[in-house]
């Protein structure tokens, strides 16, 4: 417990991601499994412990607290377990903490009545680090800012292999993953992935760049639209179906209706998740309410229709198609189609053209609403893991533009803690009731300019604050920011009626005067307008 | 036998002693002002009178200037004196250099007026003196359970291991400048760390006094006059203000923030502060030490001033004390 409690300590402060890693893989090469194990199912999918967590805290704090101290101490914290690990009443004489596995055998093998009392032993031989560490590990959701994609990188680093190999293997895997640190290690057989329906990690693409032009043959490639929706990897076997997100999340409870479509198949294919009403693609915000929910209300299924829209086939009928030519697995992929027919599926079309001069004038005349840009794909490539170079590429239009006011600064993480490097900015509309103007934010950027610009900006920003609330400040609206995006769409959630997709910064306007700047109107005037 | 609140009481001008016509530790310009201990919020200038410790007064005039009363006093520790018709006495504090409790006794009646104060042992300044009374006037800047702050010896080596685990990164060590900065100086020292100590300018003139005054601080210098490669894994200090500040930057591109403080036992407030290394060390009581204190004092009555009176207020009423909170103006809740 001593070791897992110091760097659970270490990944709650530590703000890199570099420096998380190298605290996290340290302690899976040092320490011993199962606790090694136990502690990255802490910090990925949970510990498989059913525990009624905030009853039991409450009951043994009852015992052992005032309720009025309590209570005011909880607020204070802000946090019930590290609440209690703070007021825990200390031992005259604590002895060491007992082992990590000994600890979660006990709560496995434990009824729900014993639960609590093995708690309260544990705390009650632990210092105040360790009675945090614990809490957070069988509390379930440690909050220490690593992501599970994090902790199988950590674990990646052991064996010098690429975290796809884990995410690979992982959805086949059980606590505390004896048999992965084993292969990691070199002393086991790589855990077979084939029985469940695992995550495959995703293909990516890299942006086109000018400089890319010269060196592509267009009859080397295959062009498609690029959909503005959720990339997702849909994986069924034997029953079972699953959704991915492009990180490797399952995402399936949210979309119980693809799920069924998937029932009877044996594939895992690759697609772009969209809500499609009458054929045509709703925008992106349509999606994002049916995002993060664990259970779907039969109103939101009706209104919210979920969509698939399949770009490519990577394994079906047990057989891995990845290491063929895309041209191959897209024929793969059209004849199981026109075979299976799944319900709420359809195929991405591939656009013919001879030049992309040619495929550049089909892209101006395309009017479809959720049409984000152009894929192309080299016909000869192989299903590759990652973001390799020279495959896939993403070719989308120029960004629009608006030029809007700076209004709220707050401060960076990490490397730019010491600055001010994210921006909330405004345009201007009418006030009610009045002749004047005033702004209203619409949007938030902290990309898109040098390290000098950022120190620039910090500077302006220090230099015209008008209000601190912690790490934001308020600004007088003097300067002018040339925002880039790539769409903007209505949105009940936003105080101005309207979101951006991908904000950041063109250019910072050190010359325009701020009454100069854009208006809601022009922005409004923007919506489903796609880019030059 | 005349009741303590009679003739000690709040008034707007702060803490006032009728027999003896003096203020504790007041917000305002008065004629005859008793003072604790040298931190900004009980130190003012523009005082008439000022009875102090020698060390307190040395550091008004660090602070201040040596004009910033009409006449300094020394109150030497443990030595009574009369003011007219209350006996006073300064007992040692524990607080930081030179803090000290002020007792009185009037009407056959003994009342402590304790500053701020801790238990914890500290190589900068005399340890506090347990001094039995009728009335105890405690300060609650800690005084929640959750509240127990570590060993500083212990925090201090935490401190010294990540200097030697991270050789390319500055750390930056946030402290109060008086009393936390020099302890924390002398707490690396005592774990062996005998490089240069790098200080904001905020800190250098009272470090020089503490120097000045008999404490061997070491080799401690103003990081204005170290050249950029000198930084590289050192340690810097600085106040909290500066930690996040533009003036952090000369510290590298990348350095290892550390704060030490009591607010450090709560997470949320570390992460607040984009702090990499909290280090849990105060120059308050933590909550066990102020229950302990007061049991020990003997006291019927305690009022509690600044902090989290009402954690403190209820605790006691549950021991069966009478507790109230005194309300004074002009004190920070949350210096340290």
């Amino acid at each position: 417990m001593r070791a897992f409690a110091e760097v659970l300590d270490g990944l709650s402060t530590t703000q890199s991601r570099i420096g998380k890693l190298a605290l996290l893989s340290a302690y899976l090469r040092h320490a011993p499994d199962p606790d090694r194990g136990w502690a990255l199912a802490a910090l990925t999918d949970g510990l498989p412990l059913r525990i009624a967590f905030r009853r039991i805290l409450s009951d043994l704090m009852a015992q052992r607290a005032d309720p009025v101290l309590f209570k005011i101490s909880r607020d204070f914290v802000g946090d019930t377990a590290e609440t209690v690990s703070l007021m825990w009443p200390v031992a005259p004489y604590v002895d060491a903490p007992p082992r990590l596995s000994d600890v979660v055998g006990q709560l496995l093998a434990a009824k729900p009545s014993e639960q609590a009392g093995i708690i309260a032993r544990v705390l009650d031989r632990c210092n105040a680090r360790e009675r945090w560490a614990f809490l957070k590990l069988v509390g379930g959701a440690p909050r220490v800012g690593v992501s599970a994609r994090l902790a199988k990188t950590a674990v990646a680093e052991l064996g010098d292999r690429d975290v796809s190999d884990v995410e690979e293997v992982w959805h086949a895997l059980e606590p505390p993953y004896l048999d992965l640190f084993r292969w990691i290690e070199g002393t086991g057989e790589r855990p077979d992935p084939g029985i469940v329906p695992v995550f495959r990690p995703m293909m990516l693409a890299h942006p086109v760049e000018e400089a890319d032009w010269p060196g592509l043959d267009p009859n080397d490639f295959a062009a498609e639209w690029k959909w503005d929706g959720i990339r997702v990897q849909v994986a069924a076997k034997g029953g079972d179906v699953r959704l991915y997100s492009r990180t490797g999340d399952d995402i399936s409870g949210a979309f119980p209706e693809i799920r069924s479509a998937f029932a009877h198949a044996d594939v895992v294919a690759d697609g772009e998740l969209l809500v499609v009403r009458q054929g045509s693609v709703a925008a992106f915000n349509d999606l994002q309410q049916r995002l993060n929910r664990k259970t779907v209300a039969v109103k939101m299924l009706r209104d919210h229709p979920a969509h698939l829209r399949l770009y490519d086939l990577l394994f079906a009928d047990g057989e891995d198609l990845r290491p063929l030519p895309f041209a191959d697995r897209r024929r793969r992929l059209e004849d199981w189609h026109a075979r299976e027919r799944p319900l709420l599926t359809d195929l991405s079309v591939l656009i013919p053209f001879a030049s992309f001069a040619e495929l550049e004038e089909l892209w101006r005349g395309a009017r479809q609403a959720g049409i984000e840009g152009l894929m192309l794909k080299r016909r000869a490539s192989a299903y590759l893991a990652g973001r390799p170079k020279g495959h896939w590429f993403k070719w989308k239009r120029a960004a629009l533009t608006l030029d809007c006011v700076l209004m709220y600064a707050q401060r960076g993480s990490g490397k730019r803690s010491s600055l001010y490097s994210d921006f909330t900015f405004g345009v201007w509309r009418p006030r009610v009731g009045s002749n004047e103007q005033e702004l209203v934010p619409v949007g938030k950027a902290y990309s898109g300019f040098t390290d000098a610009e950022l120190r620039e900006l910090d500077r302006f920003i220090r230099a015209n604050t008008t209000e601190t609330f912690g790490p934001v400040r308020a600004v007088q609206p003097k300067l002018v920011l040339e925002i880039a995006f790539d769409a903007v769409q209505l949105s009940a959630r936003h105080k101005s009626g309207v979101a951006m997709r991908f904000p950041r910064v063109h250019r910072i306007r050190w010359d325009k005067p701020p009454e100069e700047a854009d208006t809601l109107d022009a922005t409004l005037a923007l919506i489903d307008r796609p880019a030059a | 036998m005349r009741p303590v609140e009679s003739w000690l009481y709040a008034t707007d001008k702060g803490l006032y002693c009728a027999p003896g016509d003096f203020y504790i530790d007041p917000p305002r310009p008065v004629d005859r002002a008793l003072i604790t201990h040298g931190h900004a919020d009980h130190a003012r200038s523009g005082h008439g009178h000022v009875l102090a410790t020698h060390e307190t007064i040395e550091i008004i005039k660090v602070r201040y200037g040596v004009g910033s009363a009409a006449t300094f006093q020394i109150a030497a520790l443990g030595s009574a004196q009369r003011i007219g018709d209350v006996r006073v006495r300064f007992a040692p504090a524990g607080h930081i250099l030179g803090s000290a409790q002020i007792v009185m006794e009037h009407a056959g009646r003994r009342a402590v007026v304790s500053g701020d104060y801790k238990r914890a042992t500290d190589p900068t300044c005399r340890p506090f003196e347990v001094v039995s009374c009728d009335v105890f006037v405690t300060e609650a800047t800690f005084a929640l359970p959750v509240f127990r702050h570590e060993r500083a010896e212990d925090e201090a080596l935490r401190l010294v291991q990540s200097i030697a685990r991270n050789p390319e990164r500055a750390h930056l060590l946030g402290v109060y400048g008086l009393g936390k900065c020099q302890r924390m100086i002398a707490l690396v020292r005592a774990q062996g760390y005998d490089r240069p100590i790098w200080l904001h300018g905020a800190l250098v003139a009272l470090t020089e006094l503490y120097q000045n005054l008999g404490f061997d601080l070491g080799d401690c210098r103003p990081a204005s006059t170290a050249a950029a490669d000198e930084l590289r894994g050192g340690l810097i200090m600085c106040p909290p203000s500066a930690l996040m500040d533009r003036w952090s930057r000369r510290a590298g591109e990348d350095p290892l923030r550390v704060f030490a403080s009591g607010w450090m036992r709560v997470r949320g407030r570390a992460r607040q502060r984009g702090v990499e290394l909290p280090l849990i060390v105060s120059d308050h009581a933590d909550w066990p030490e102020l229950l302990d204190t007061i049991v020990e004092t003997g006291a019927e009555d305690i009022w509690v001033t600044h902090g989290r009176d009402d954690a403190l207020v209820h605790q006691l009423s549950l021991m069966g004390r009478r507790a109230r909170a005194l309300a004074l103006i002009g004190y920070e809740d949350d210096a340290e």
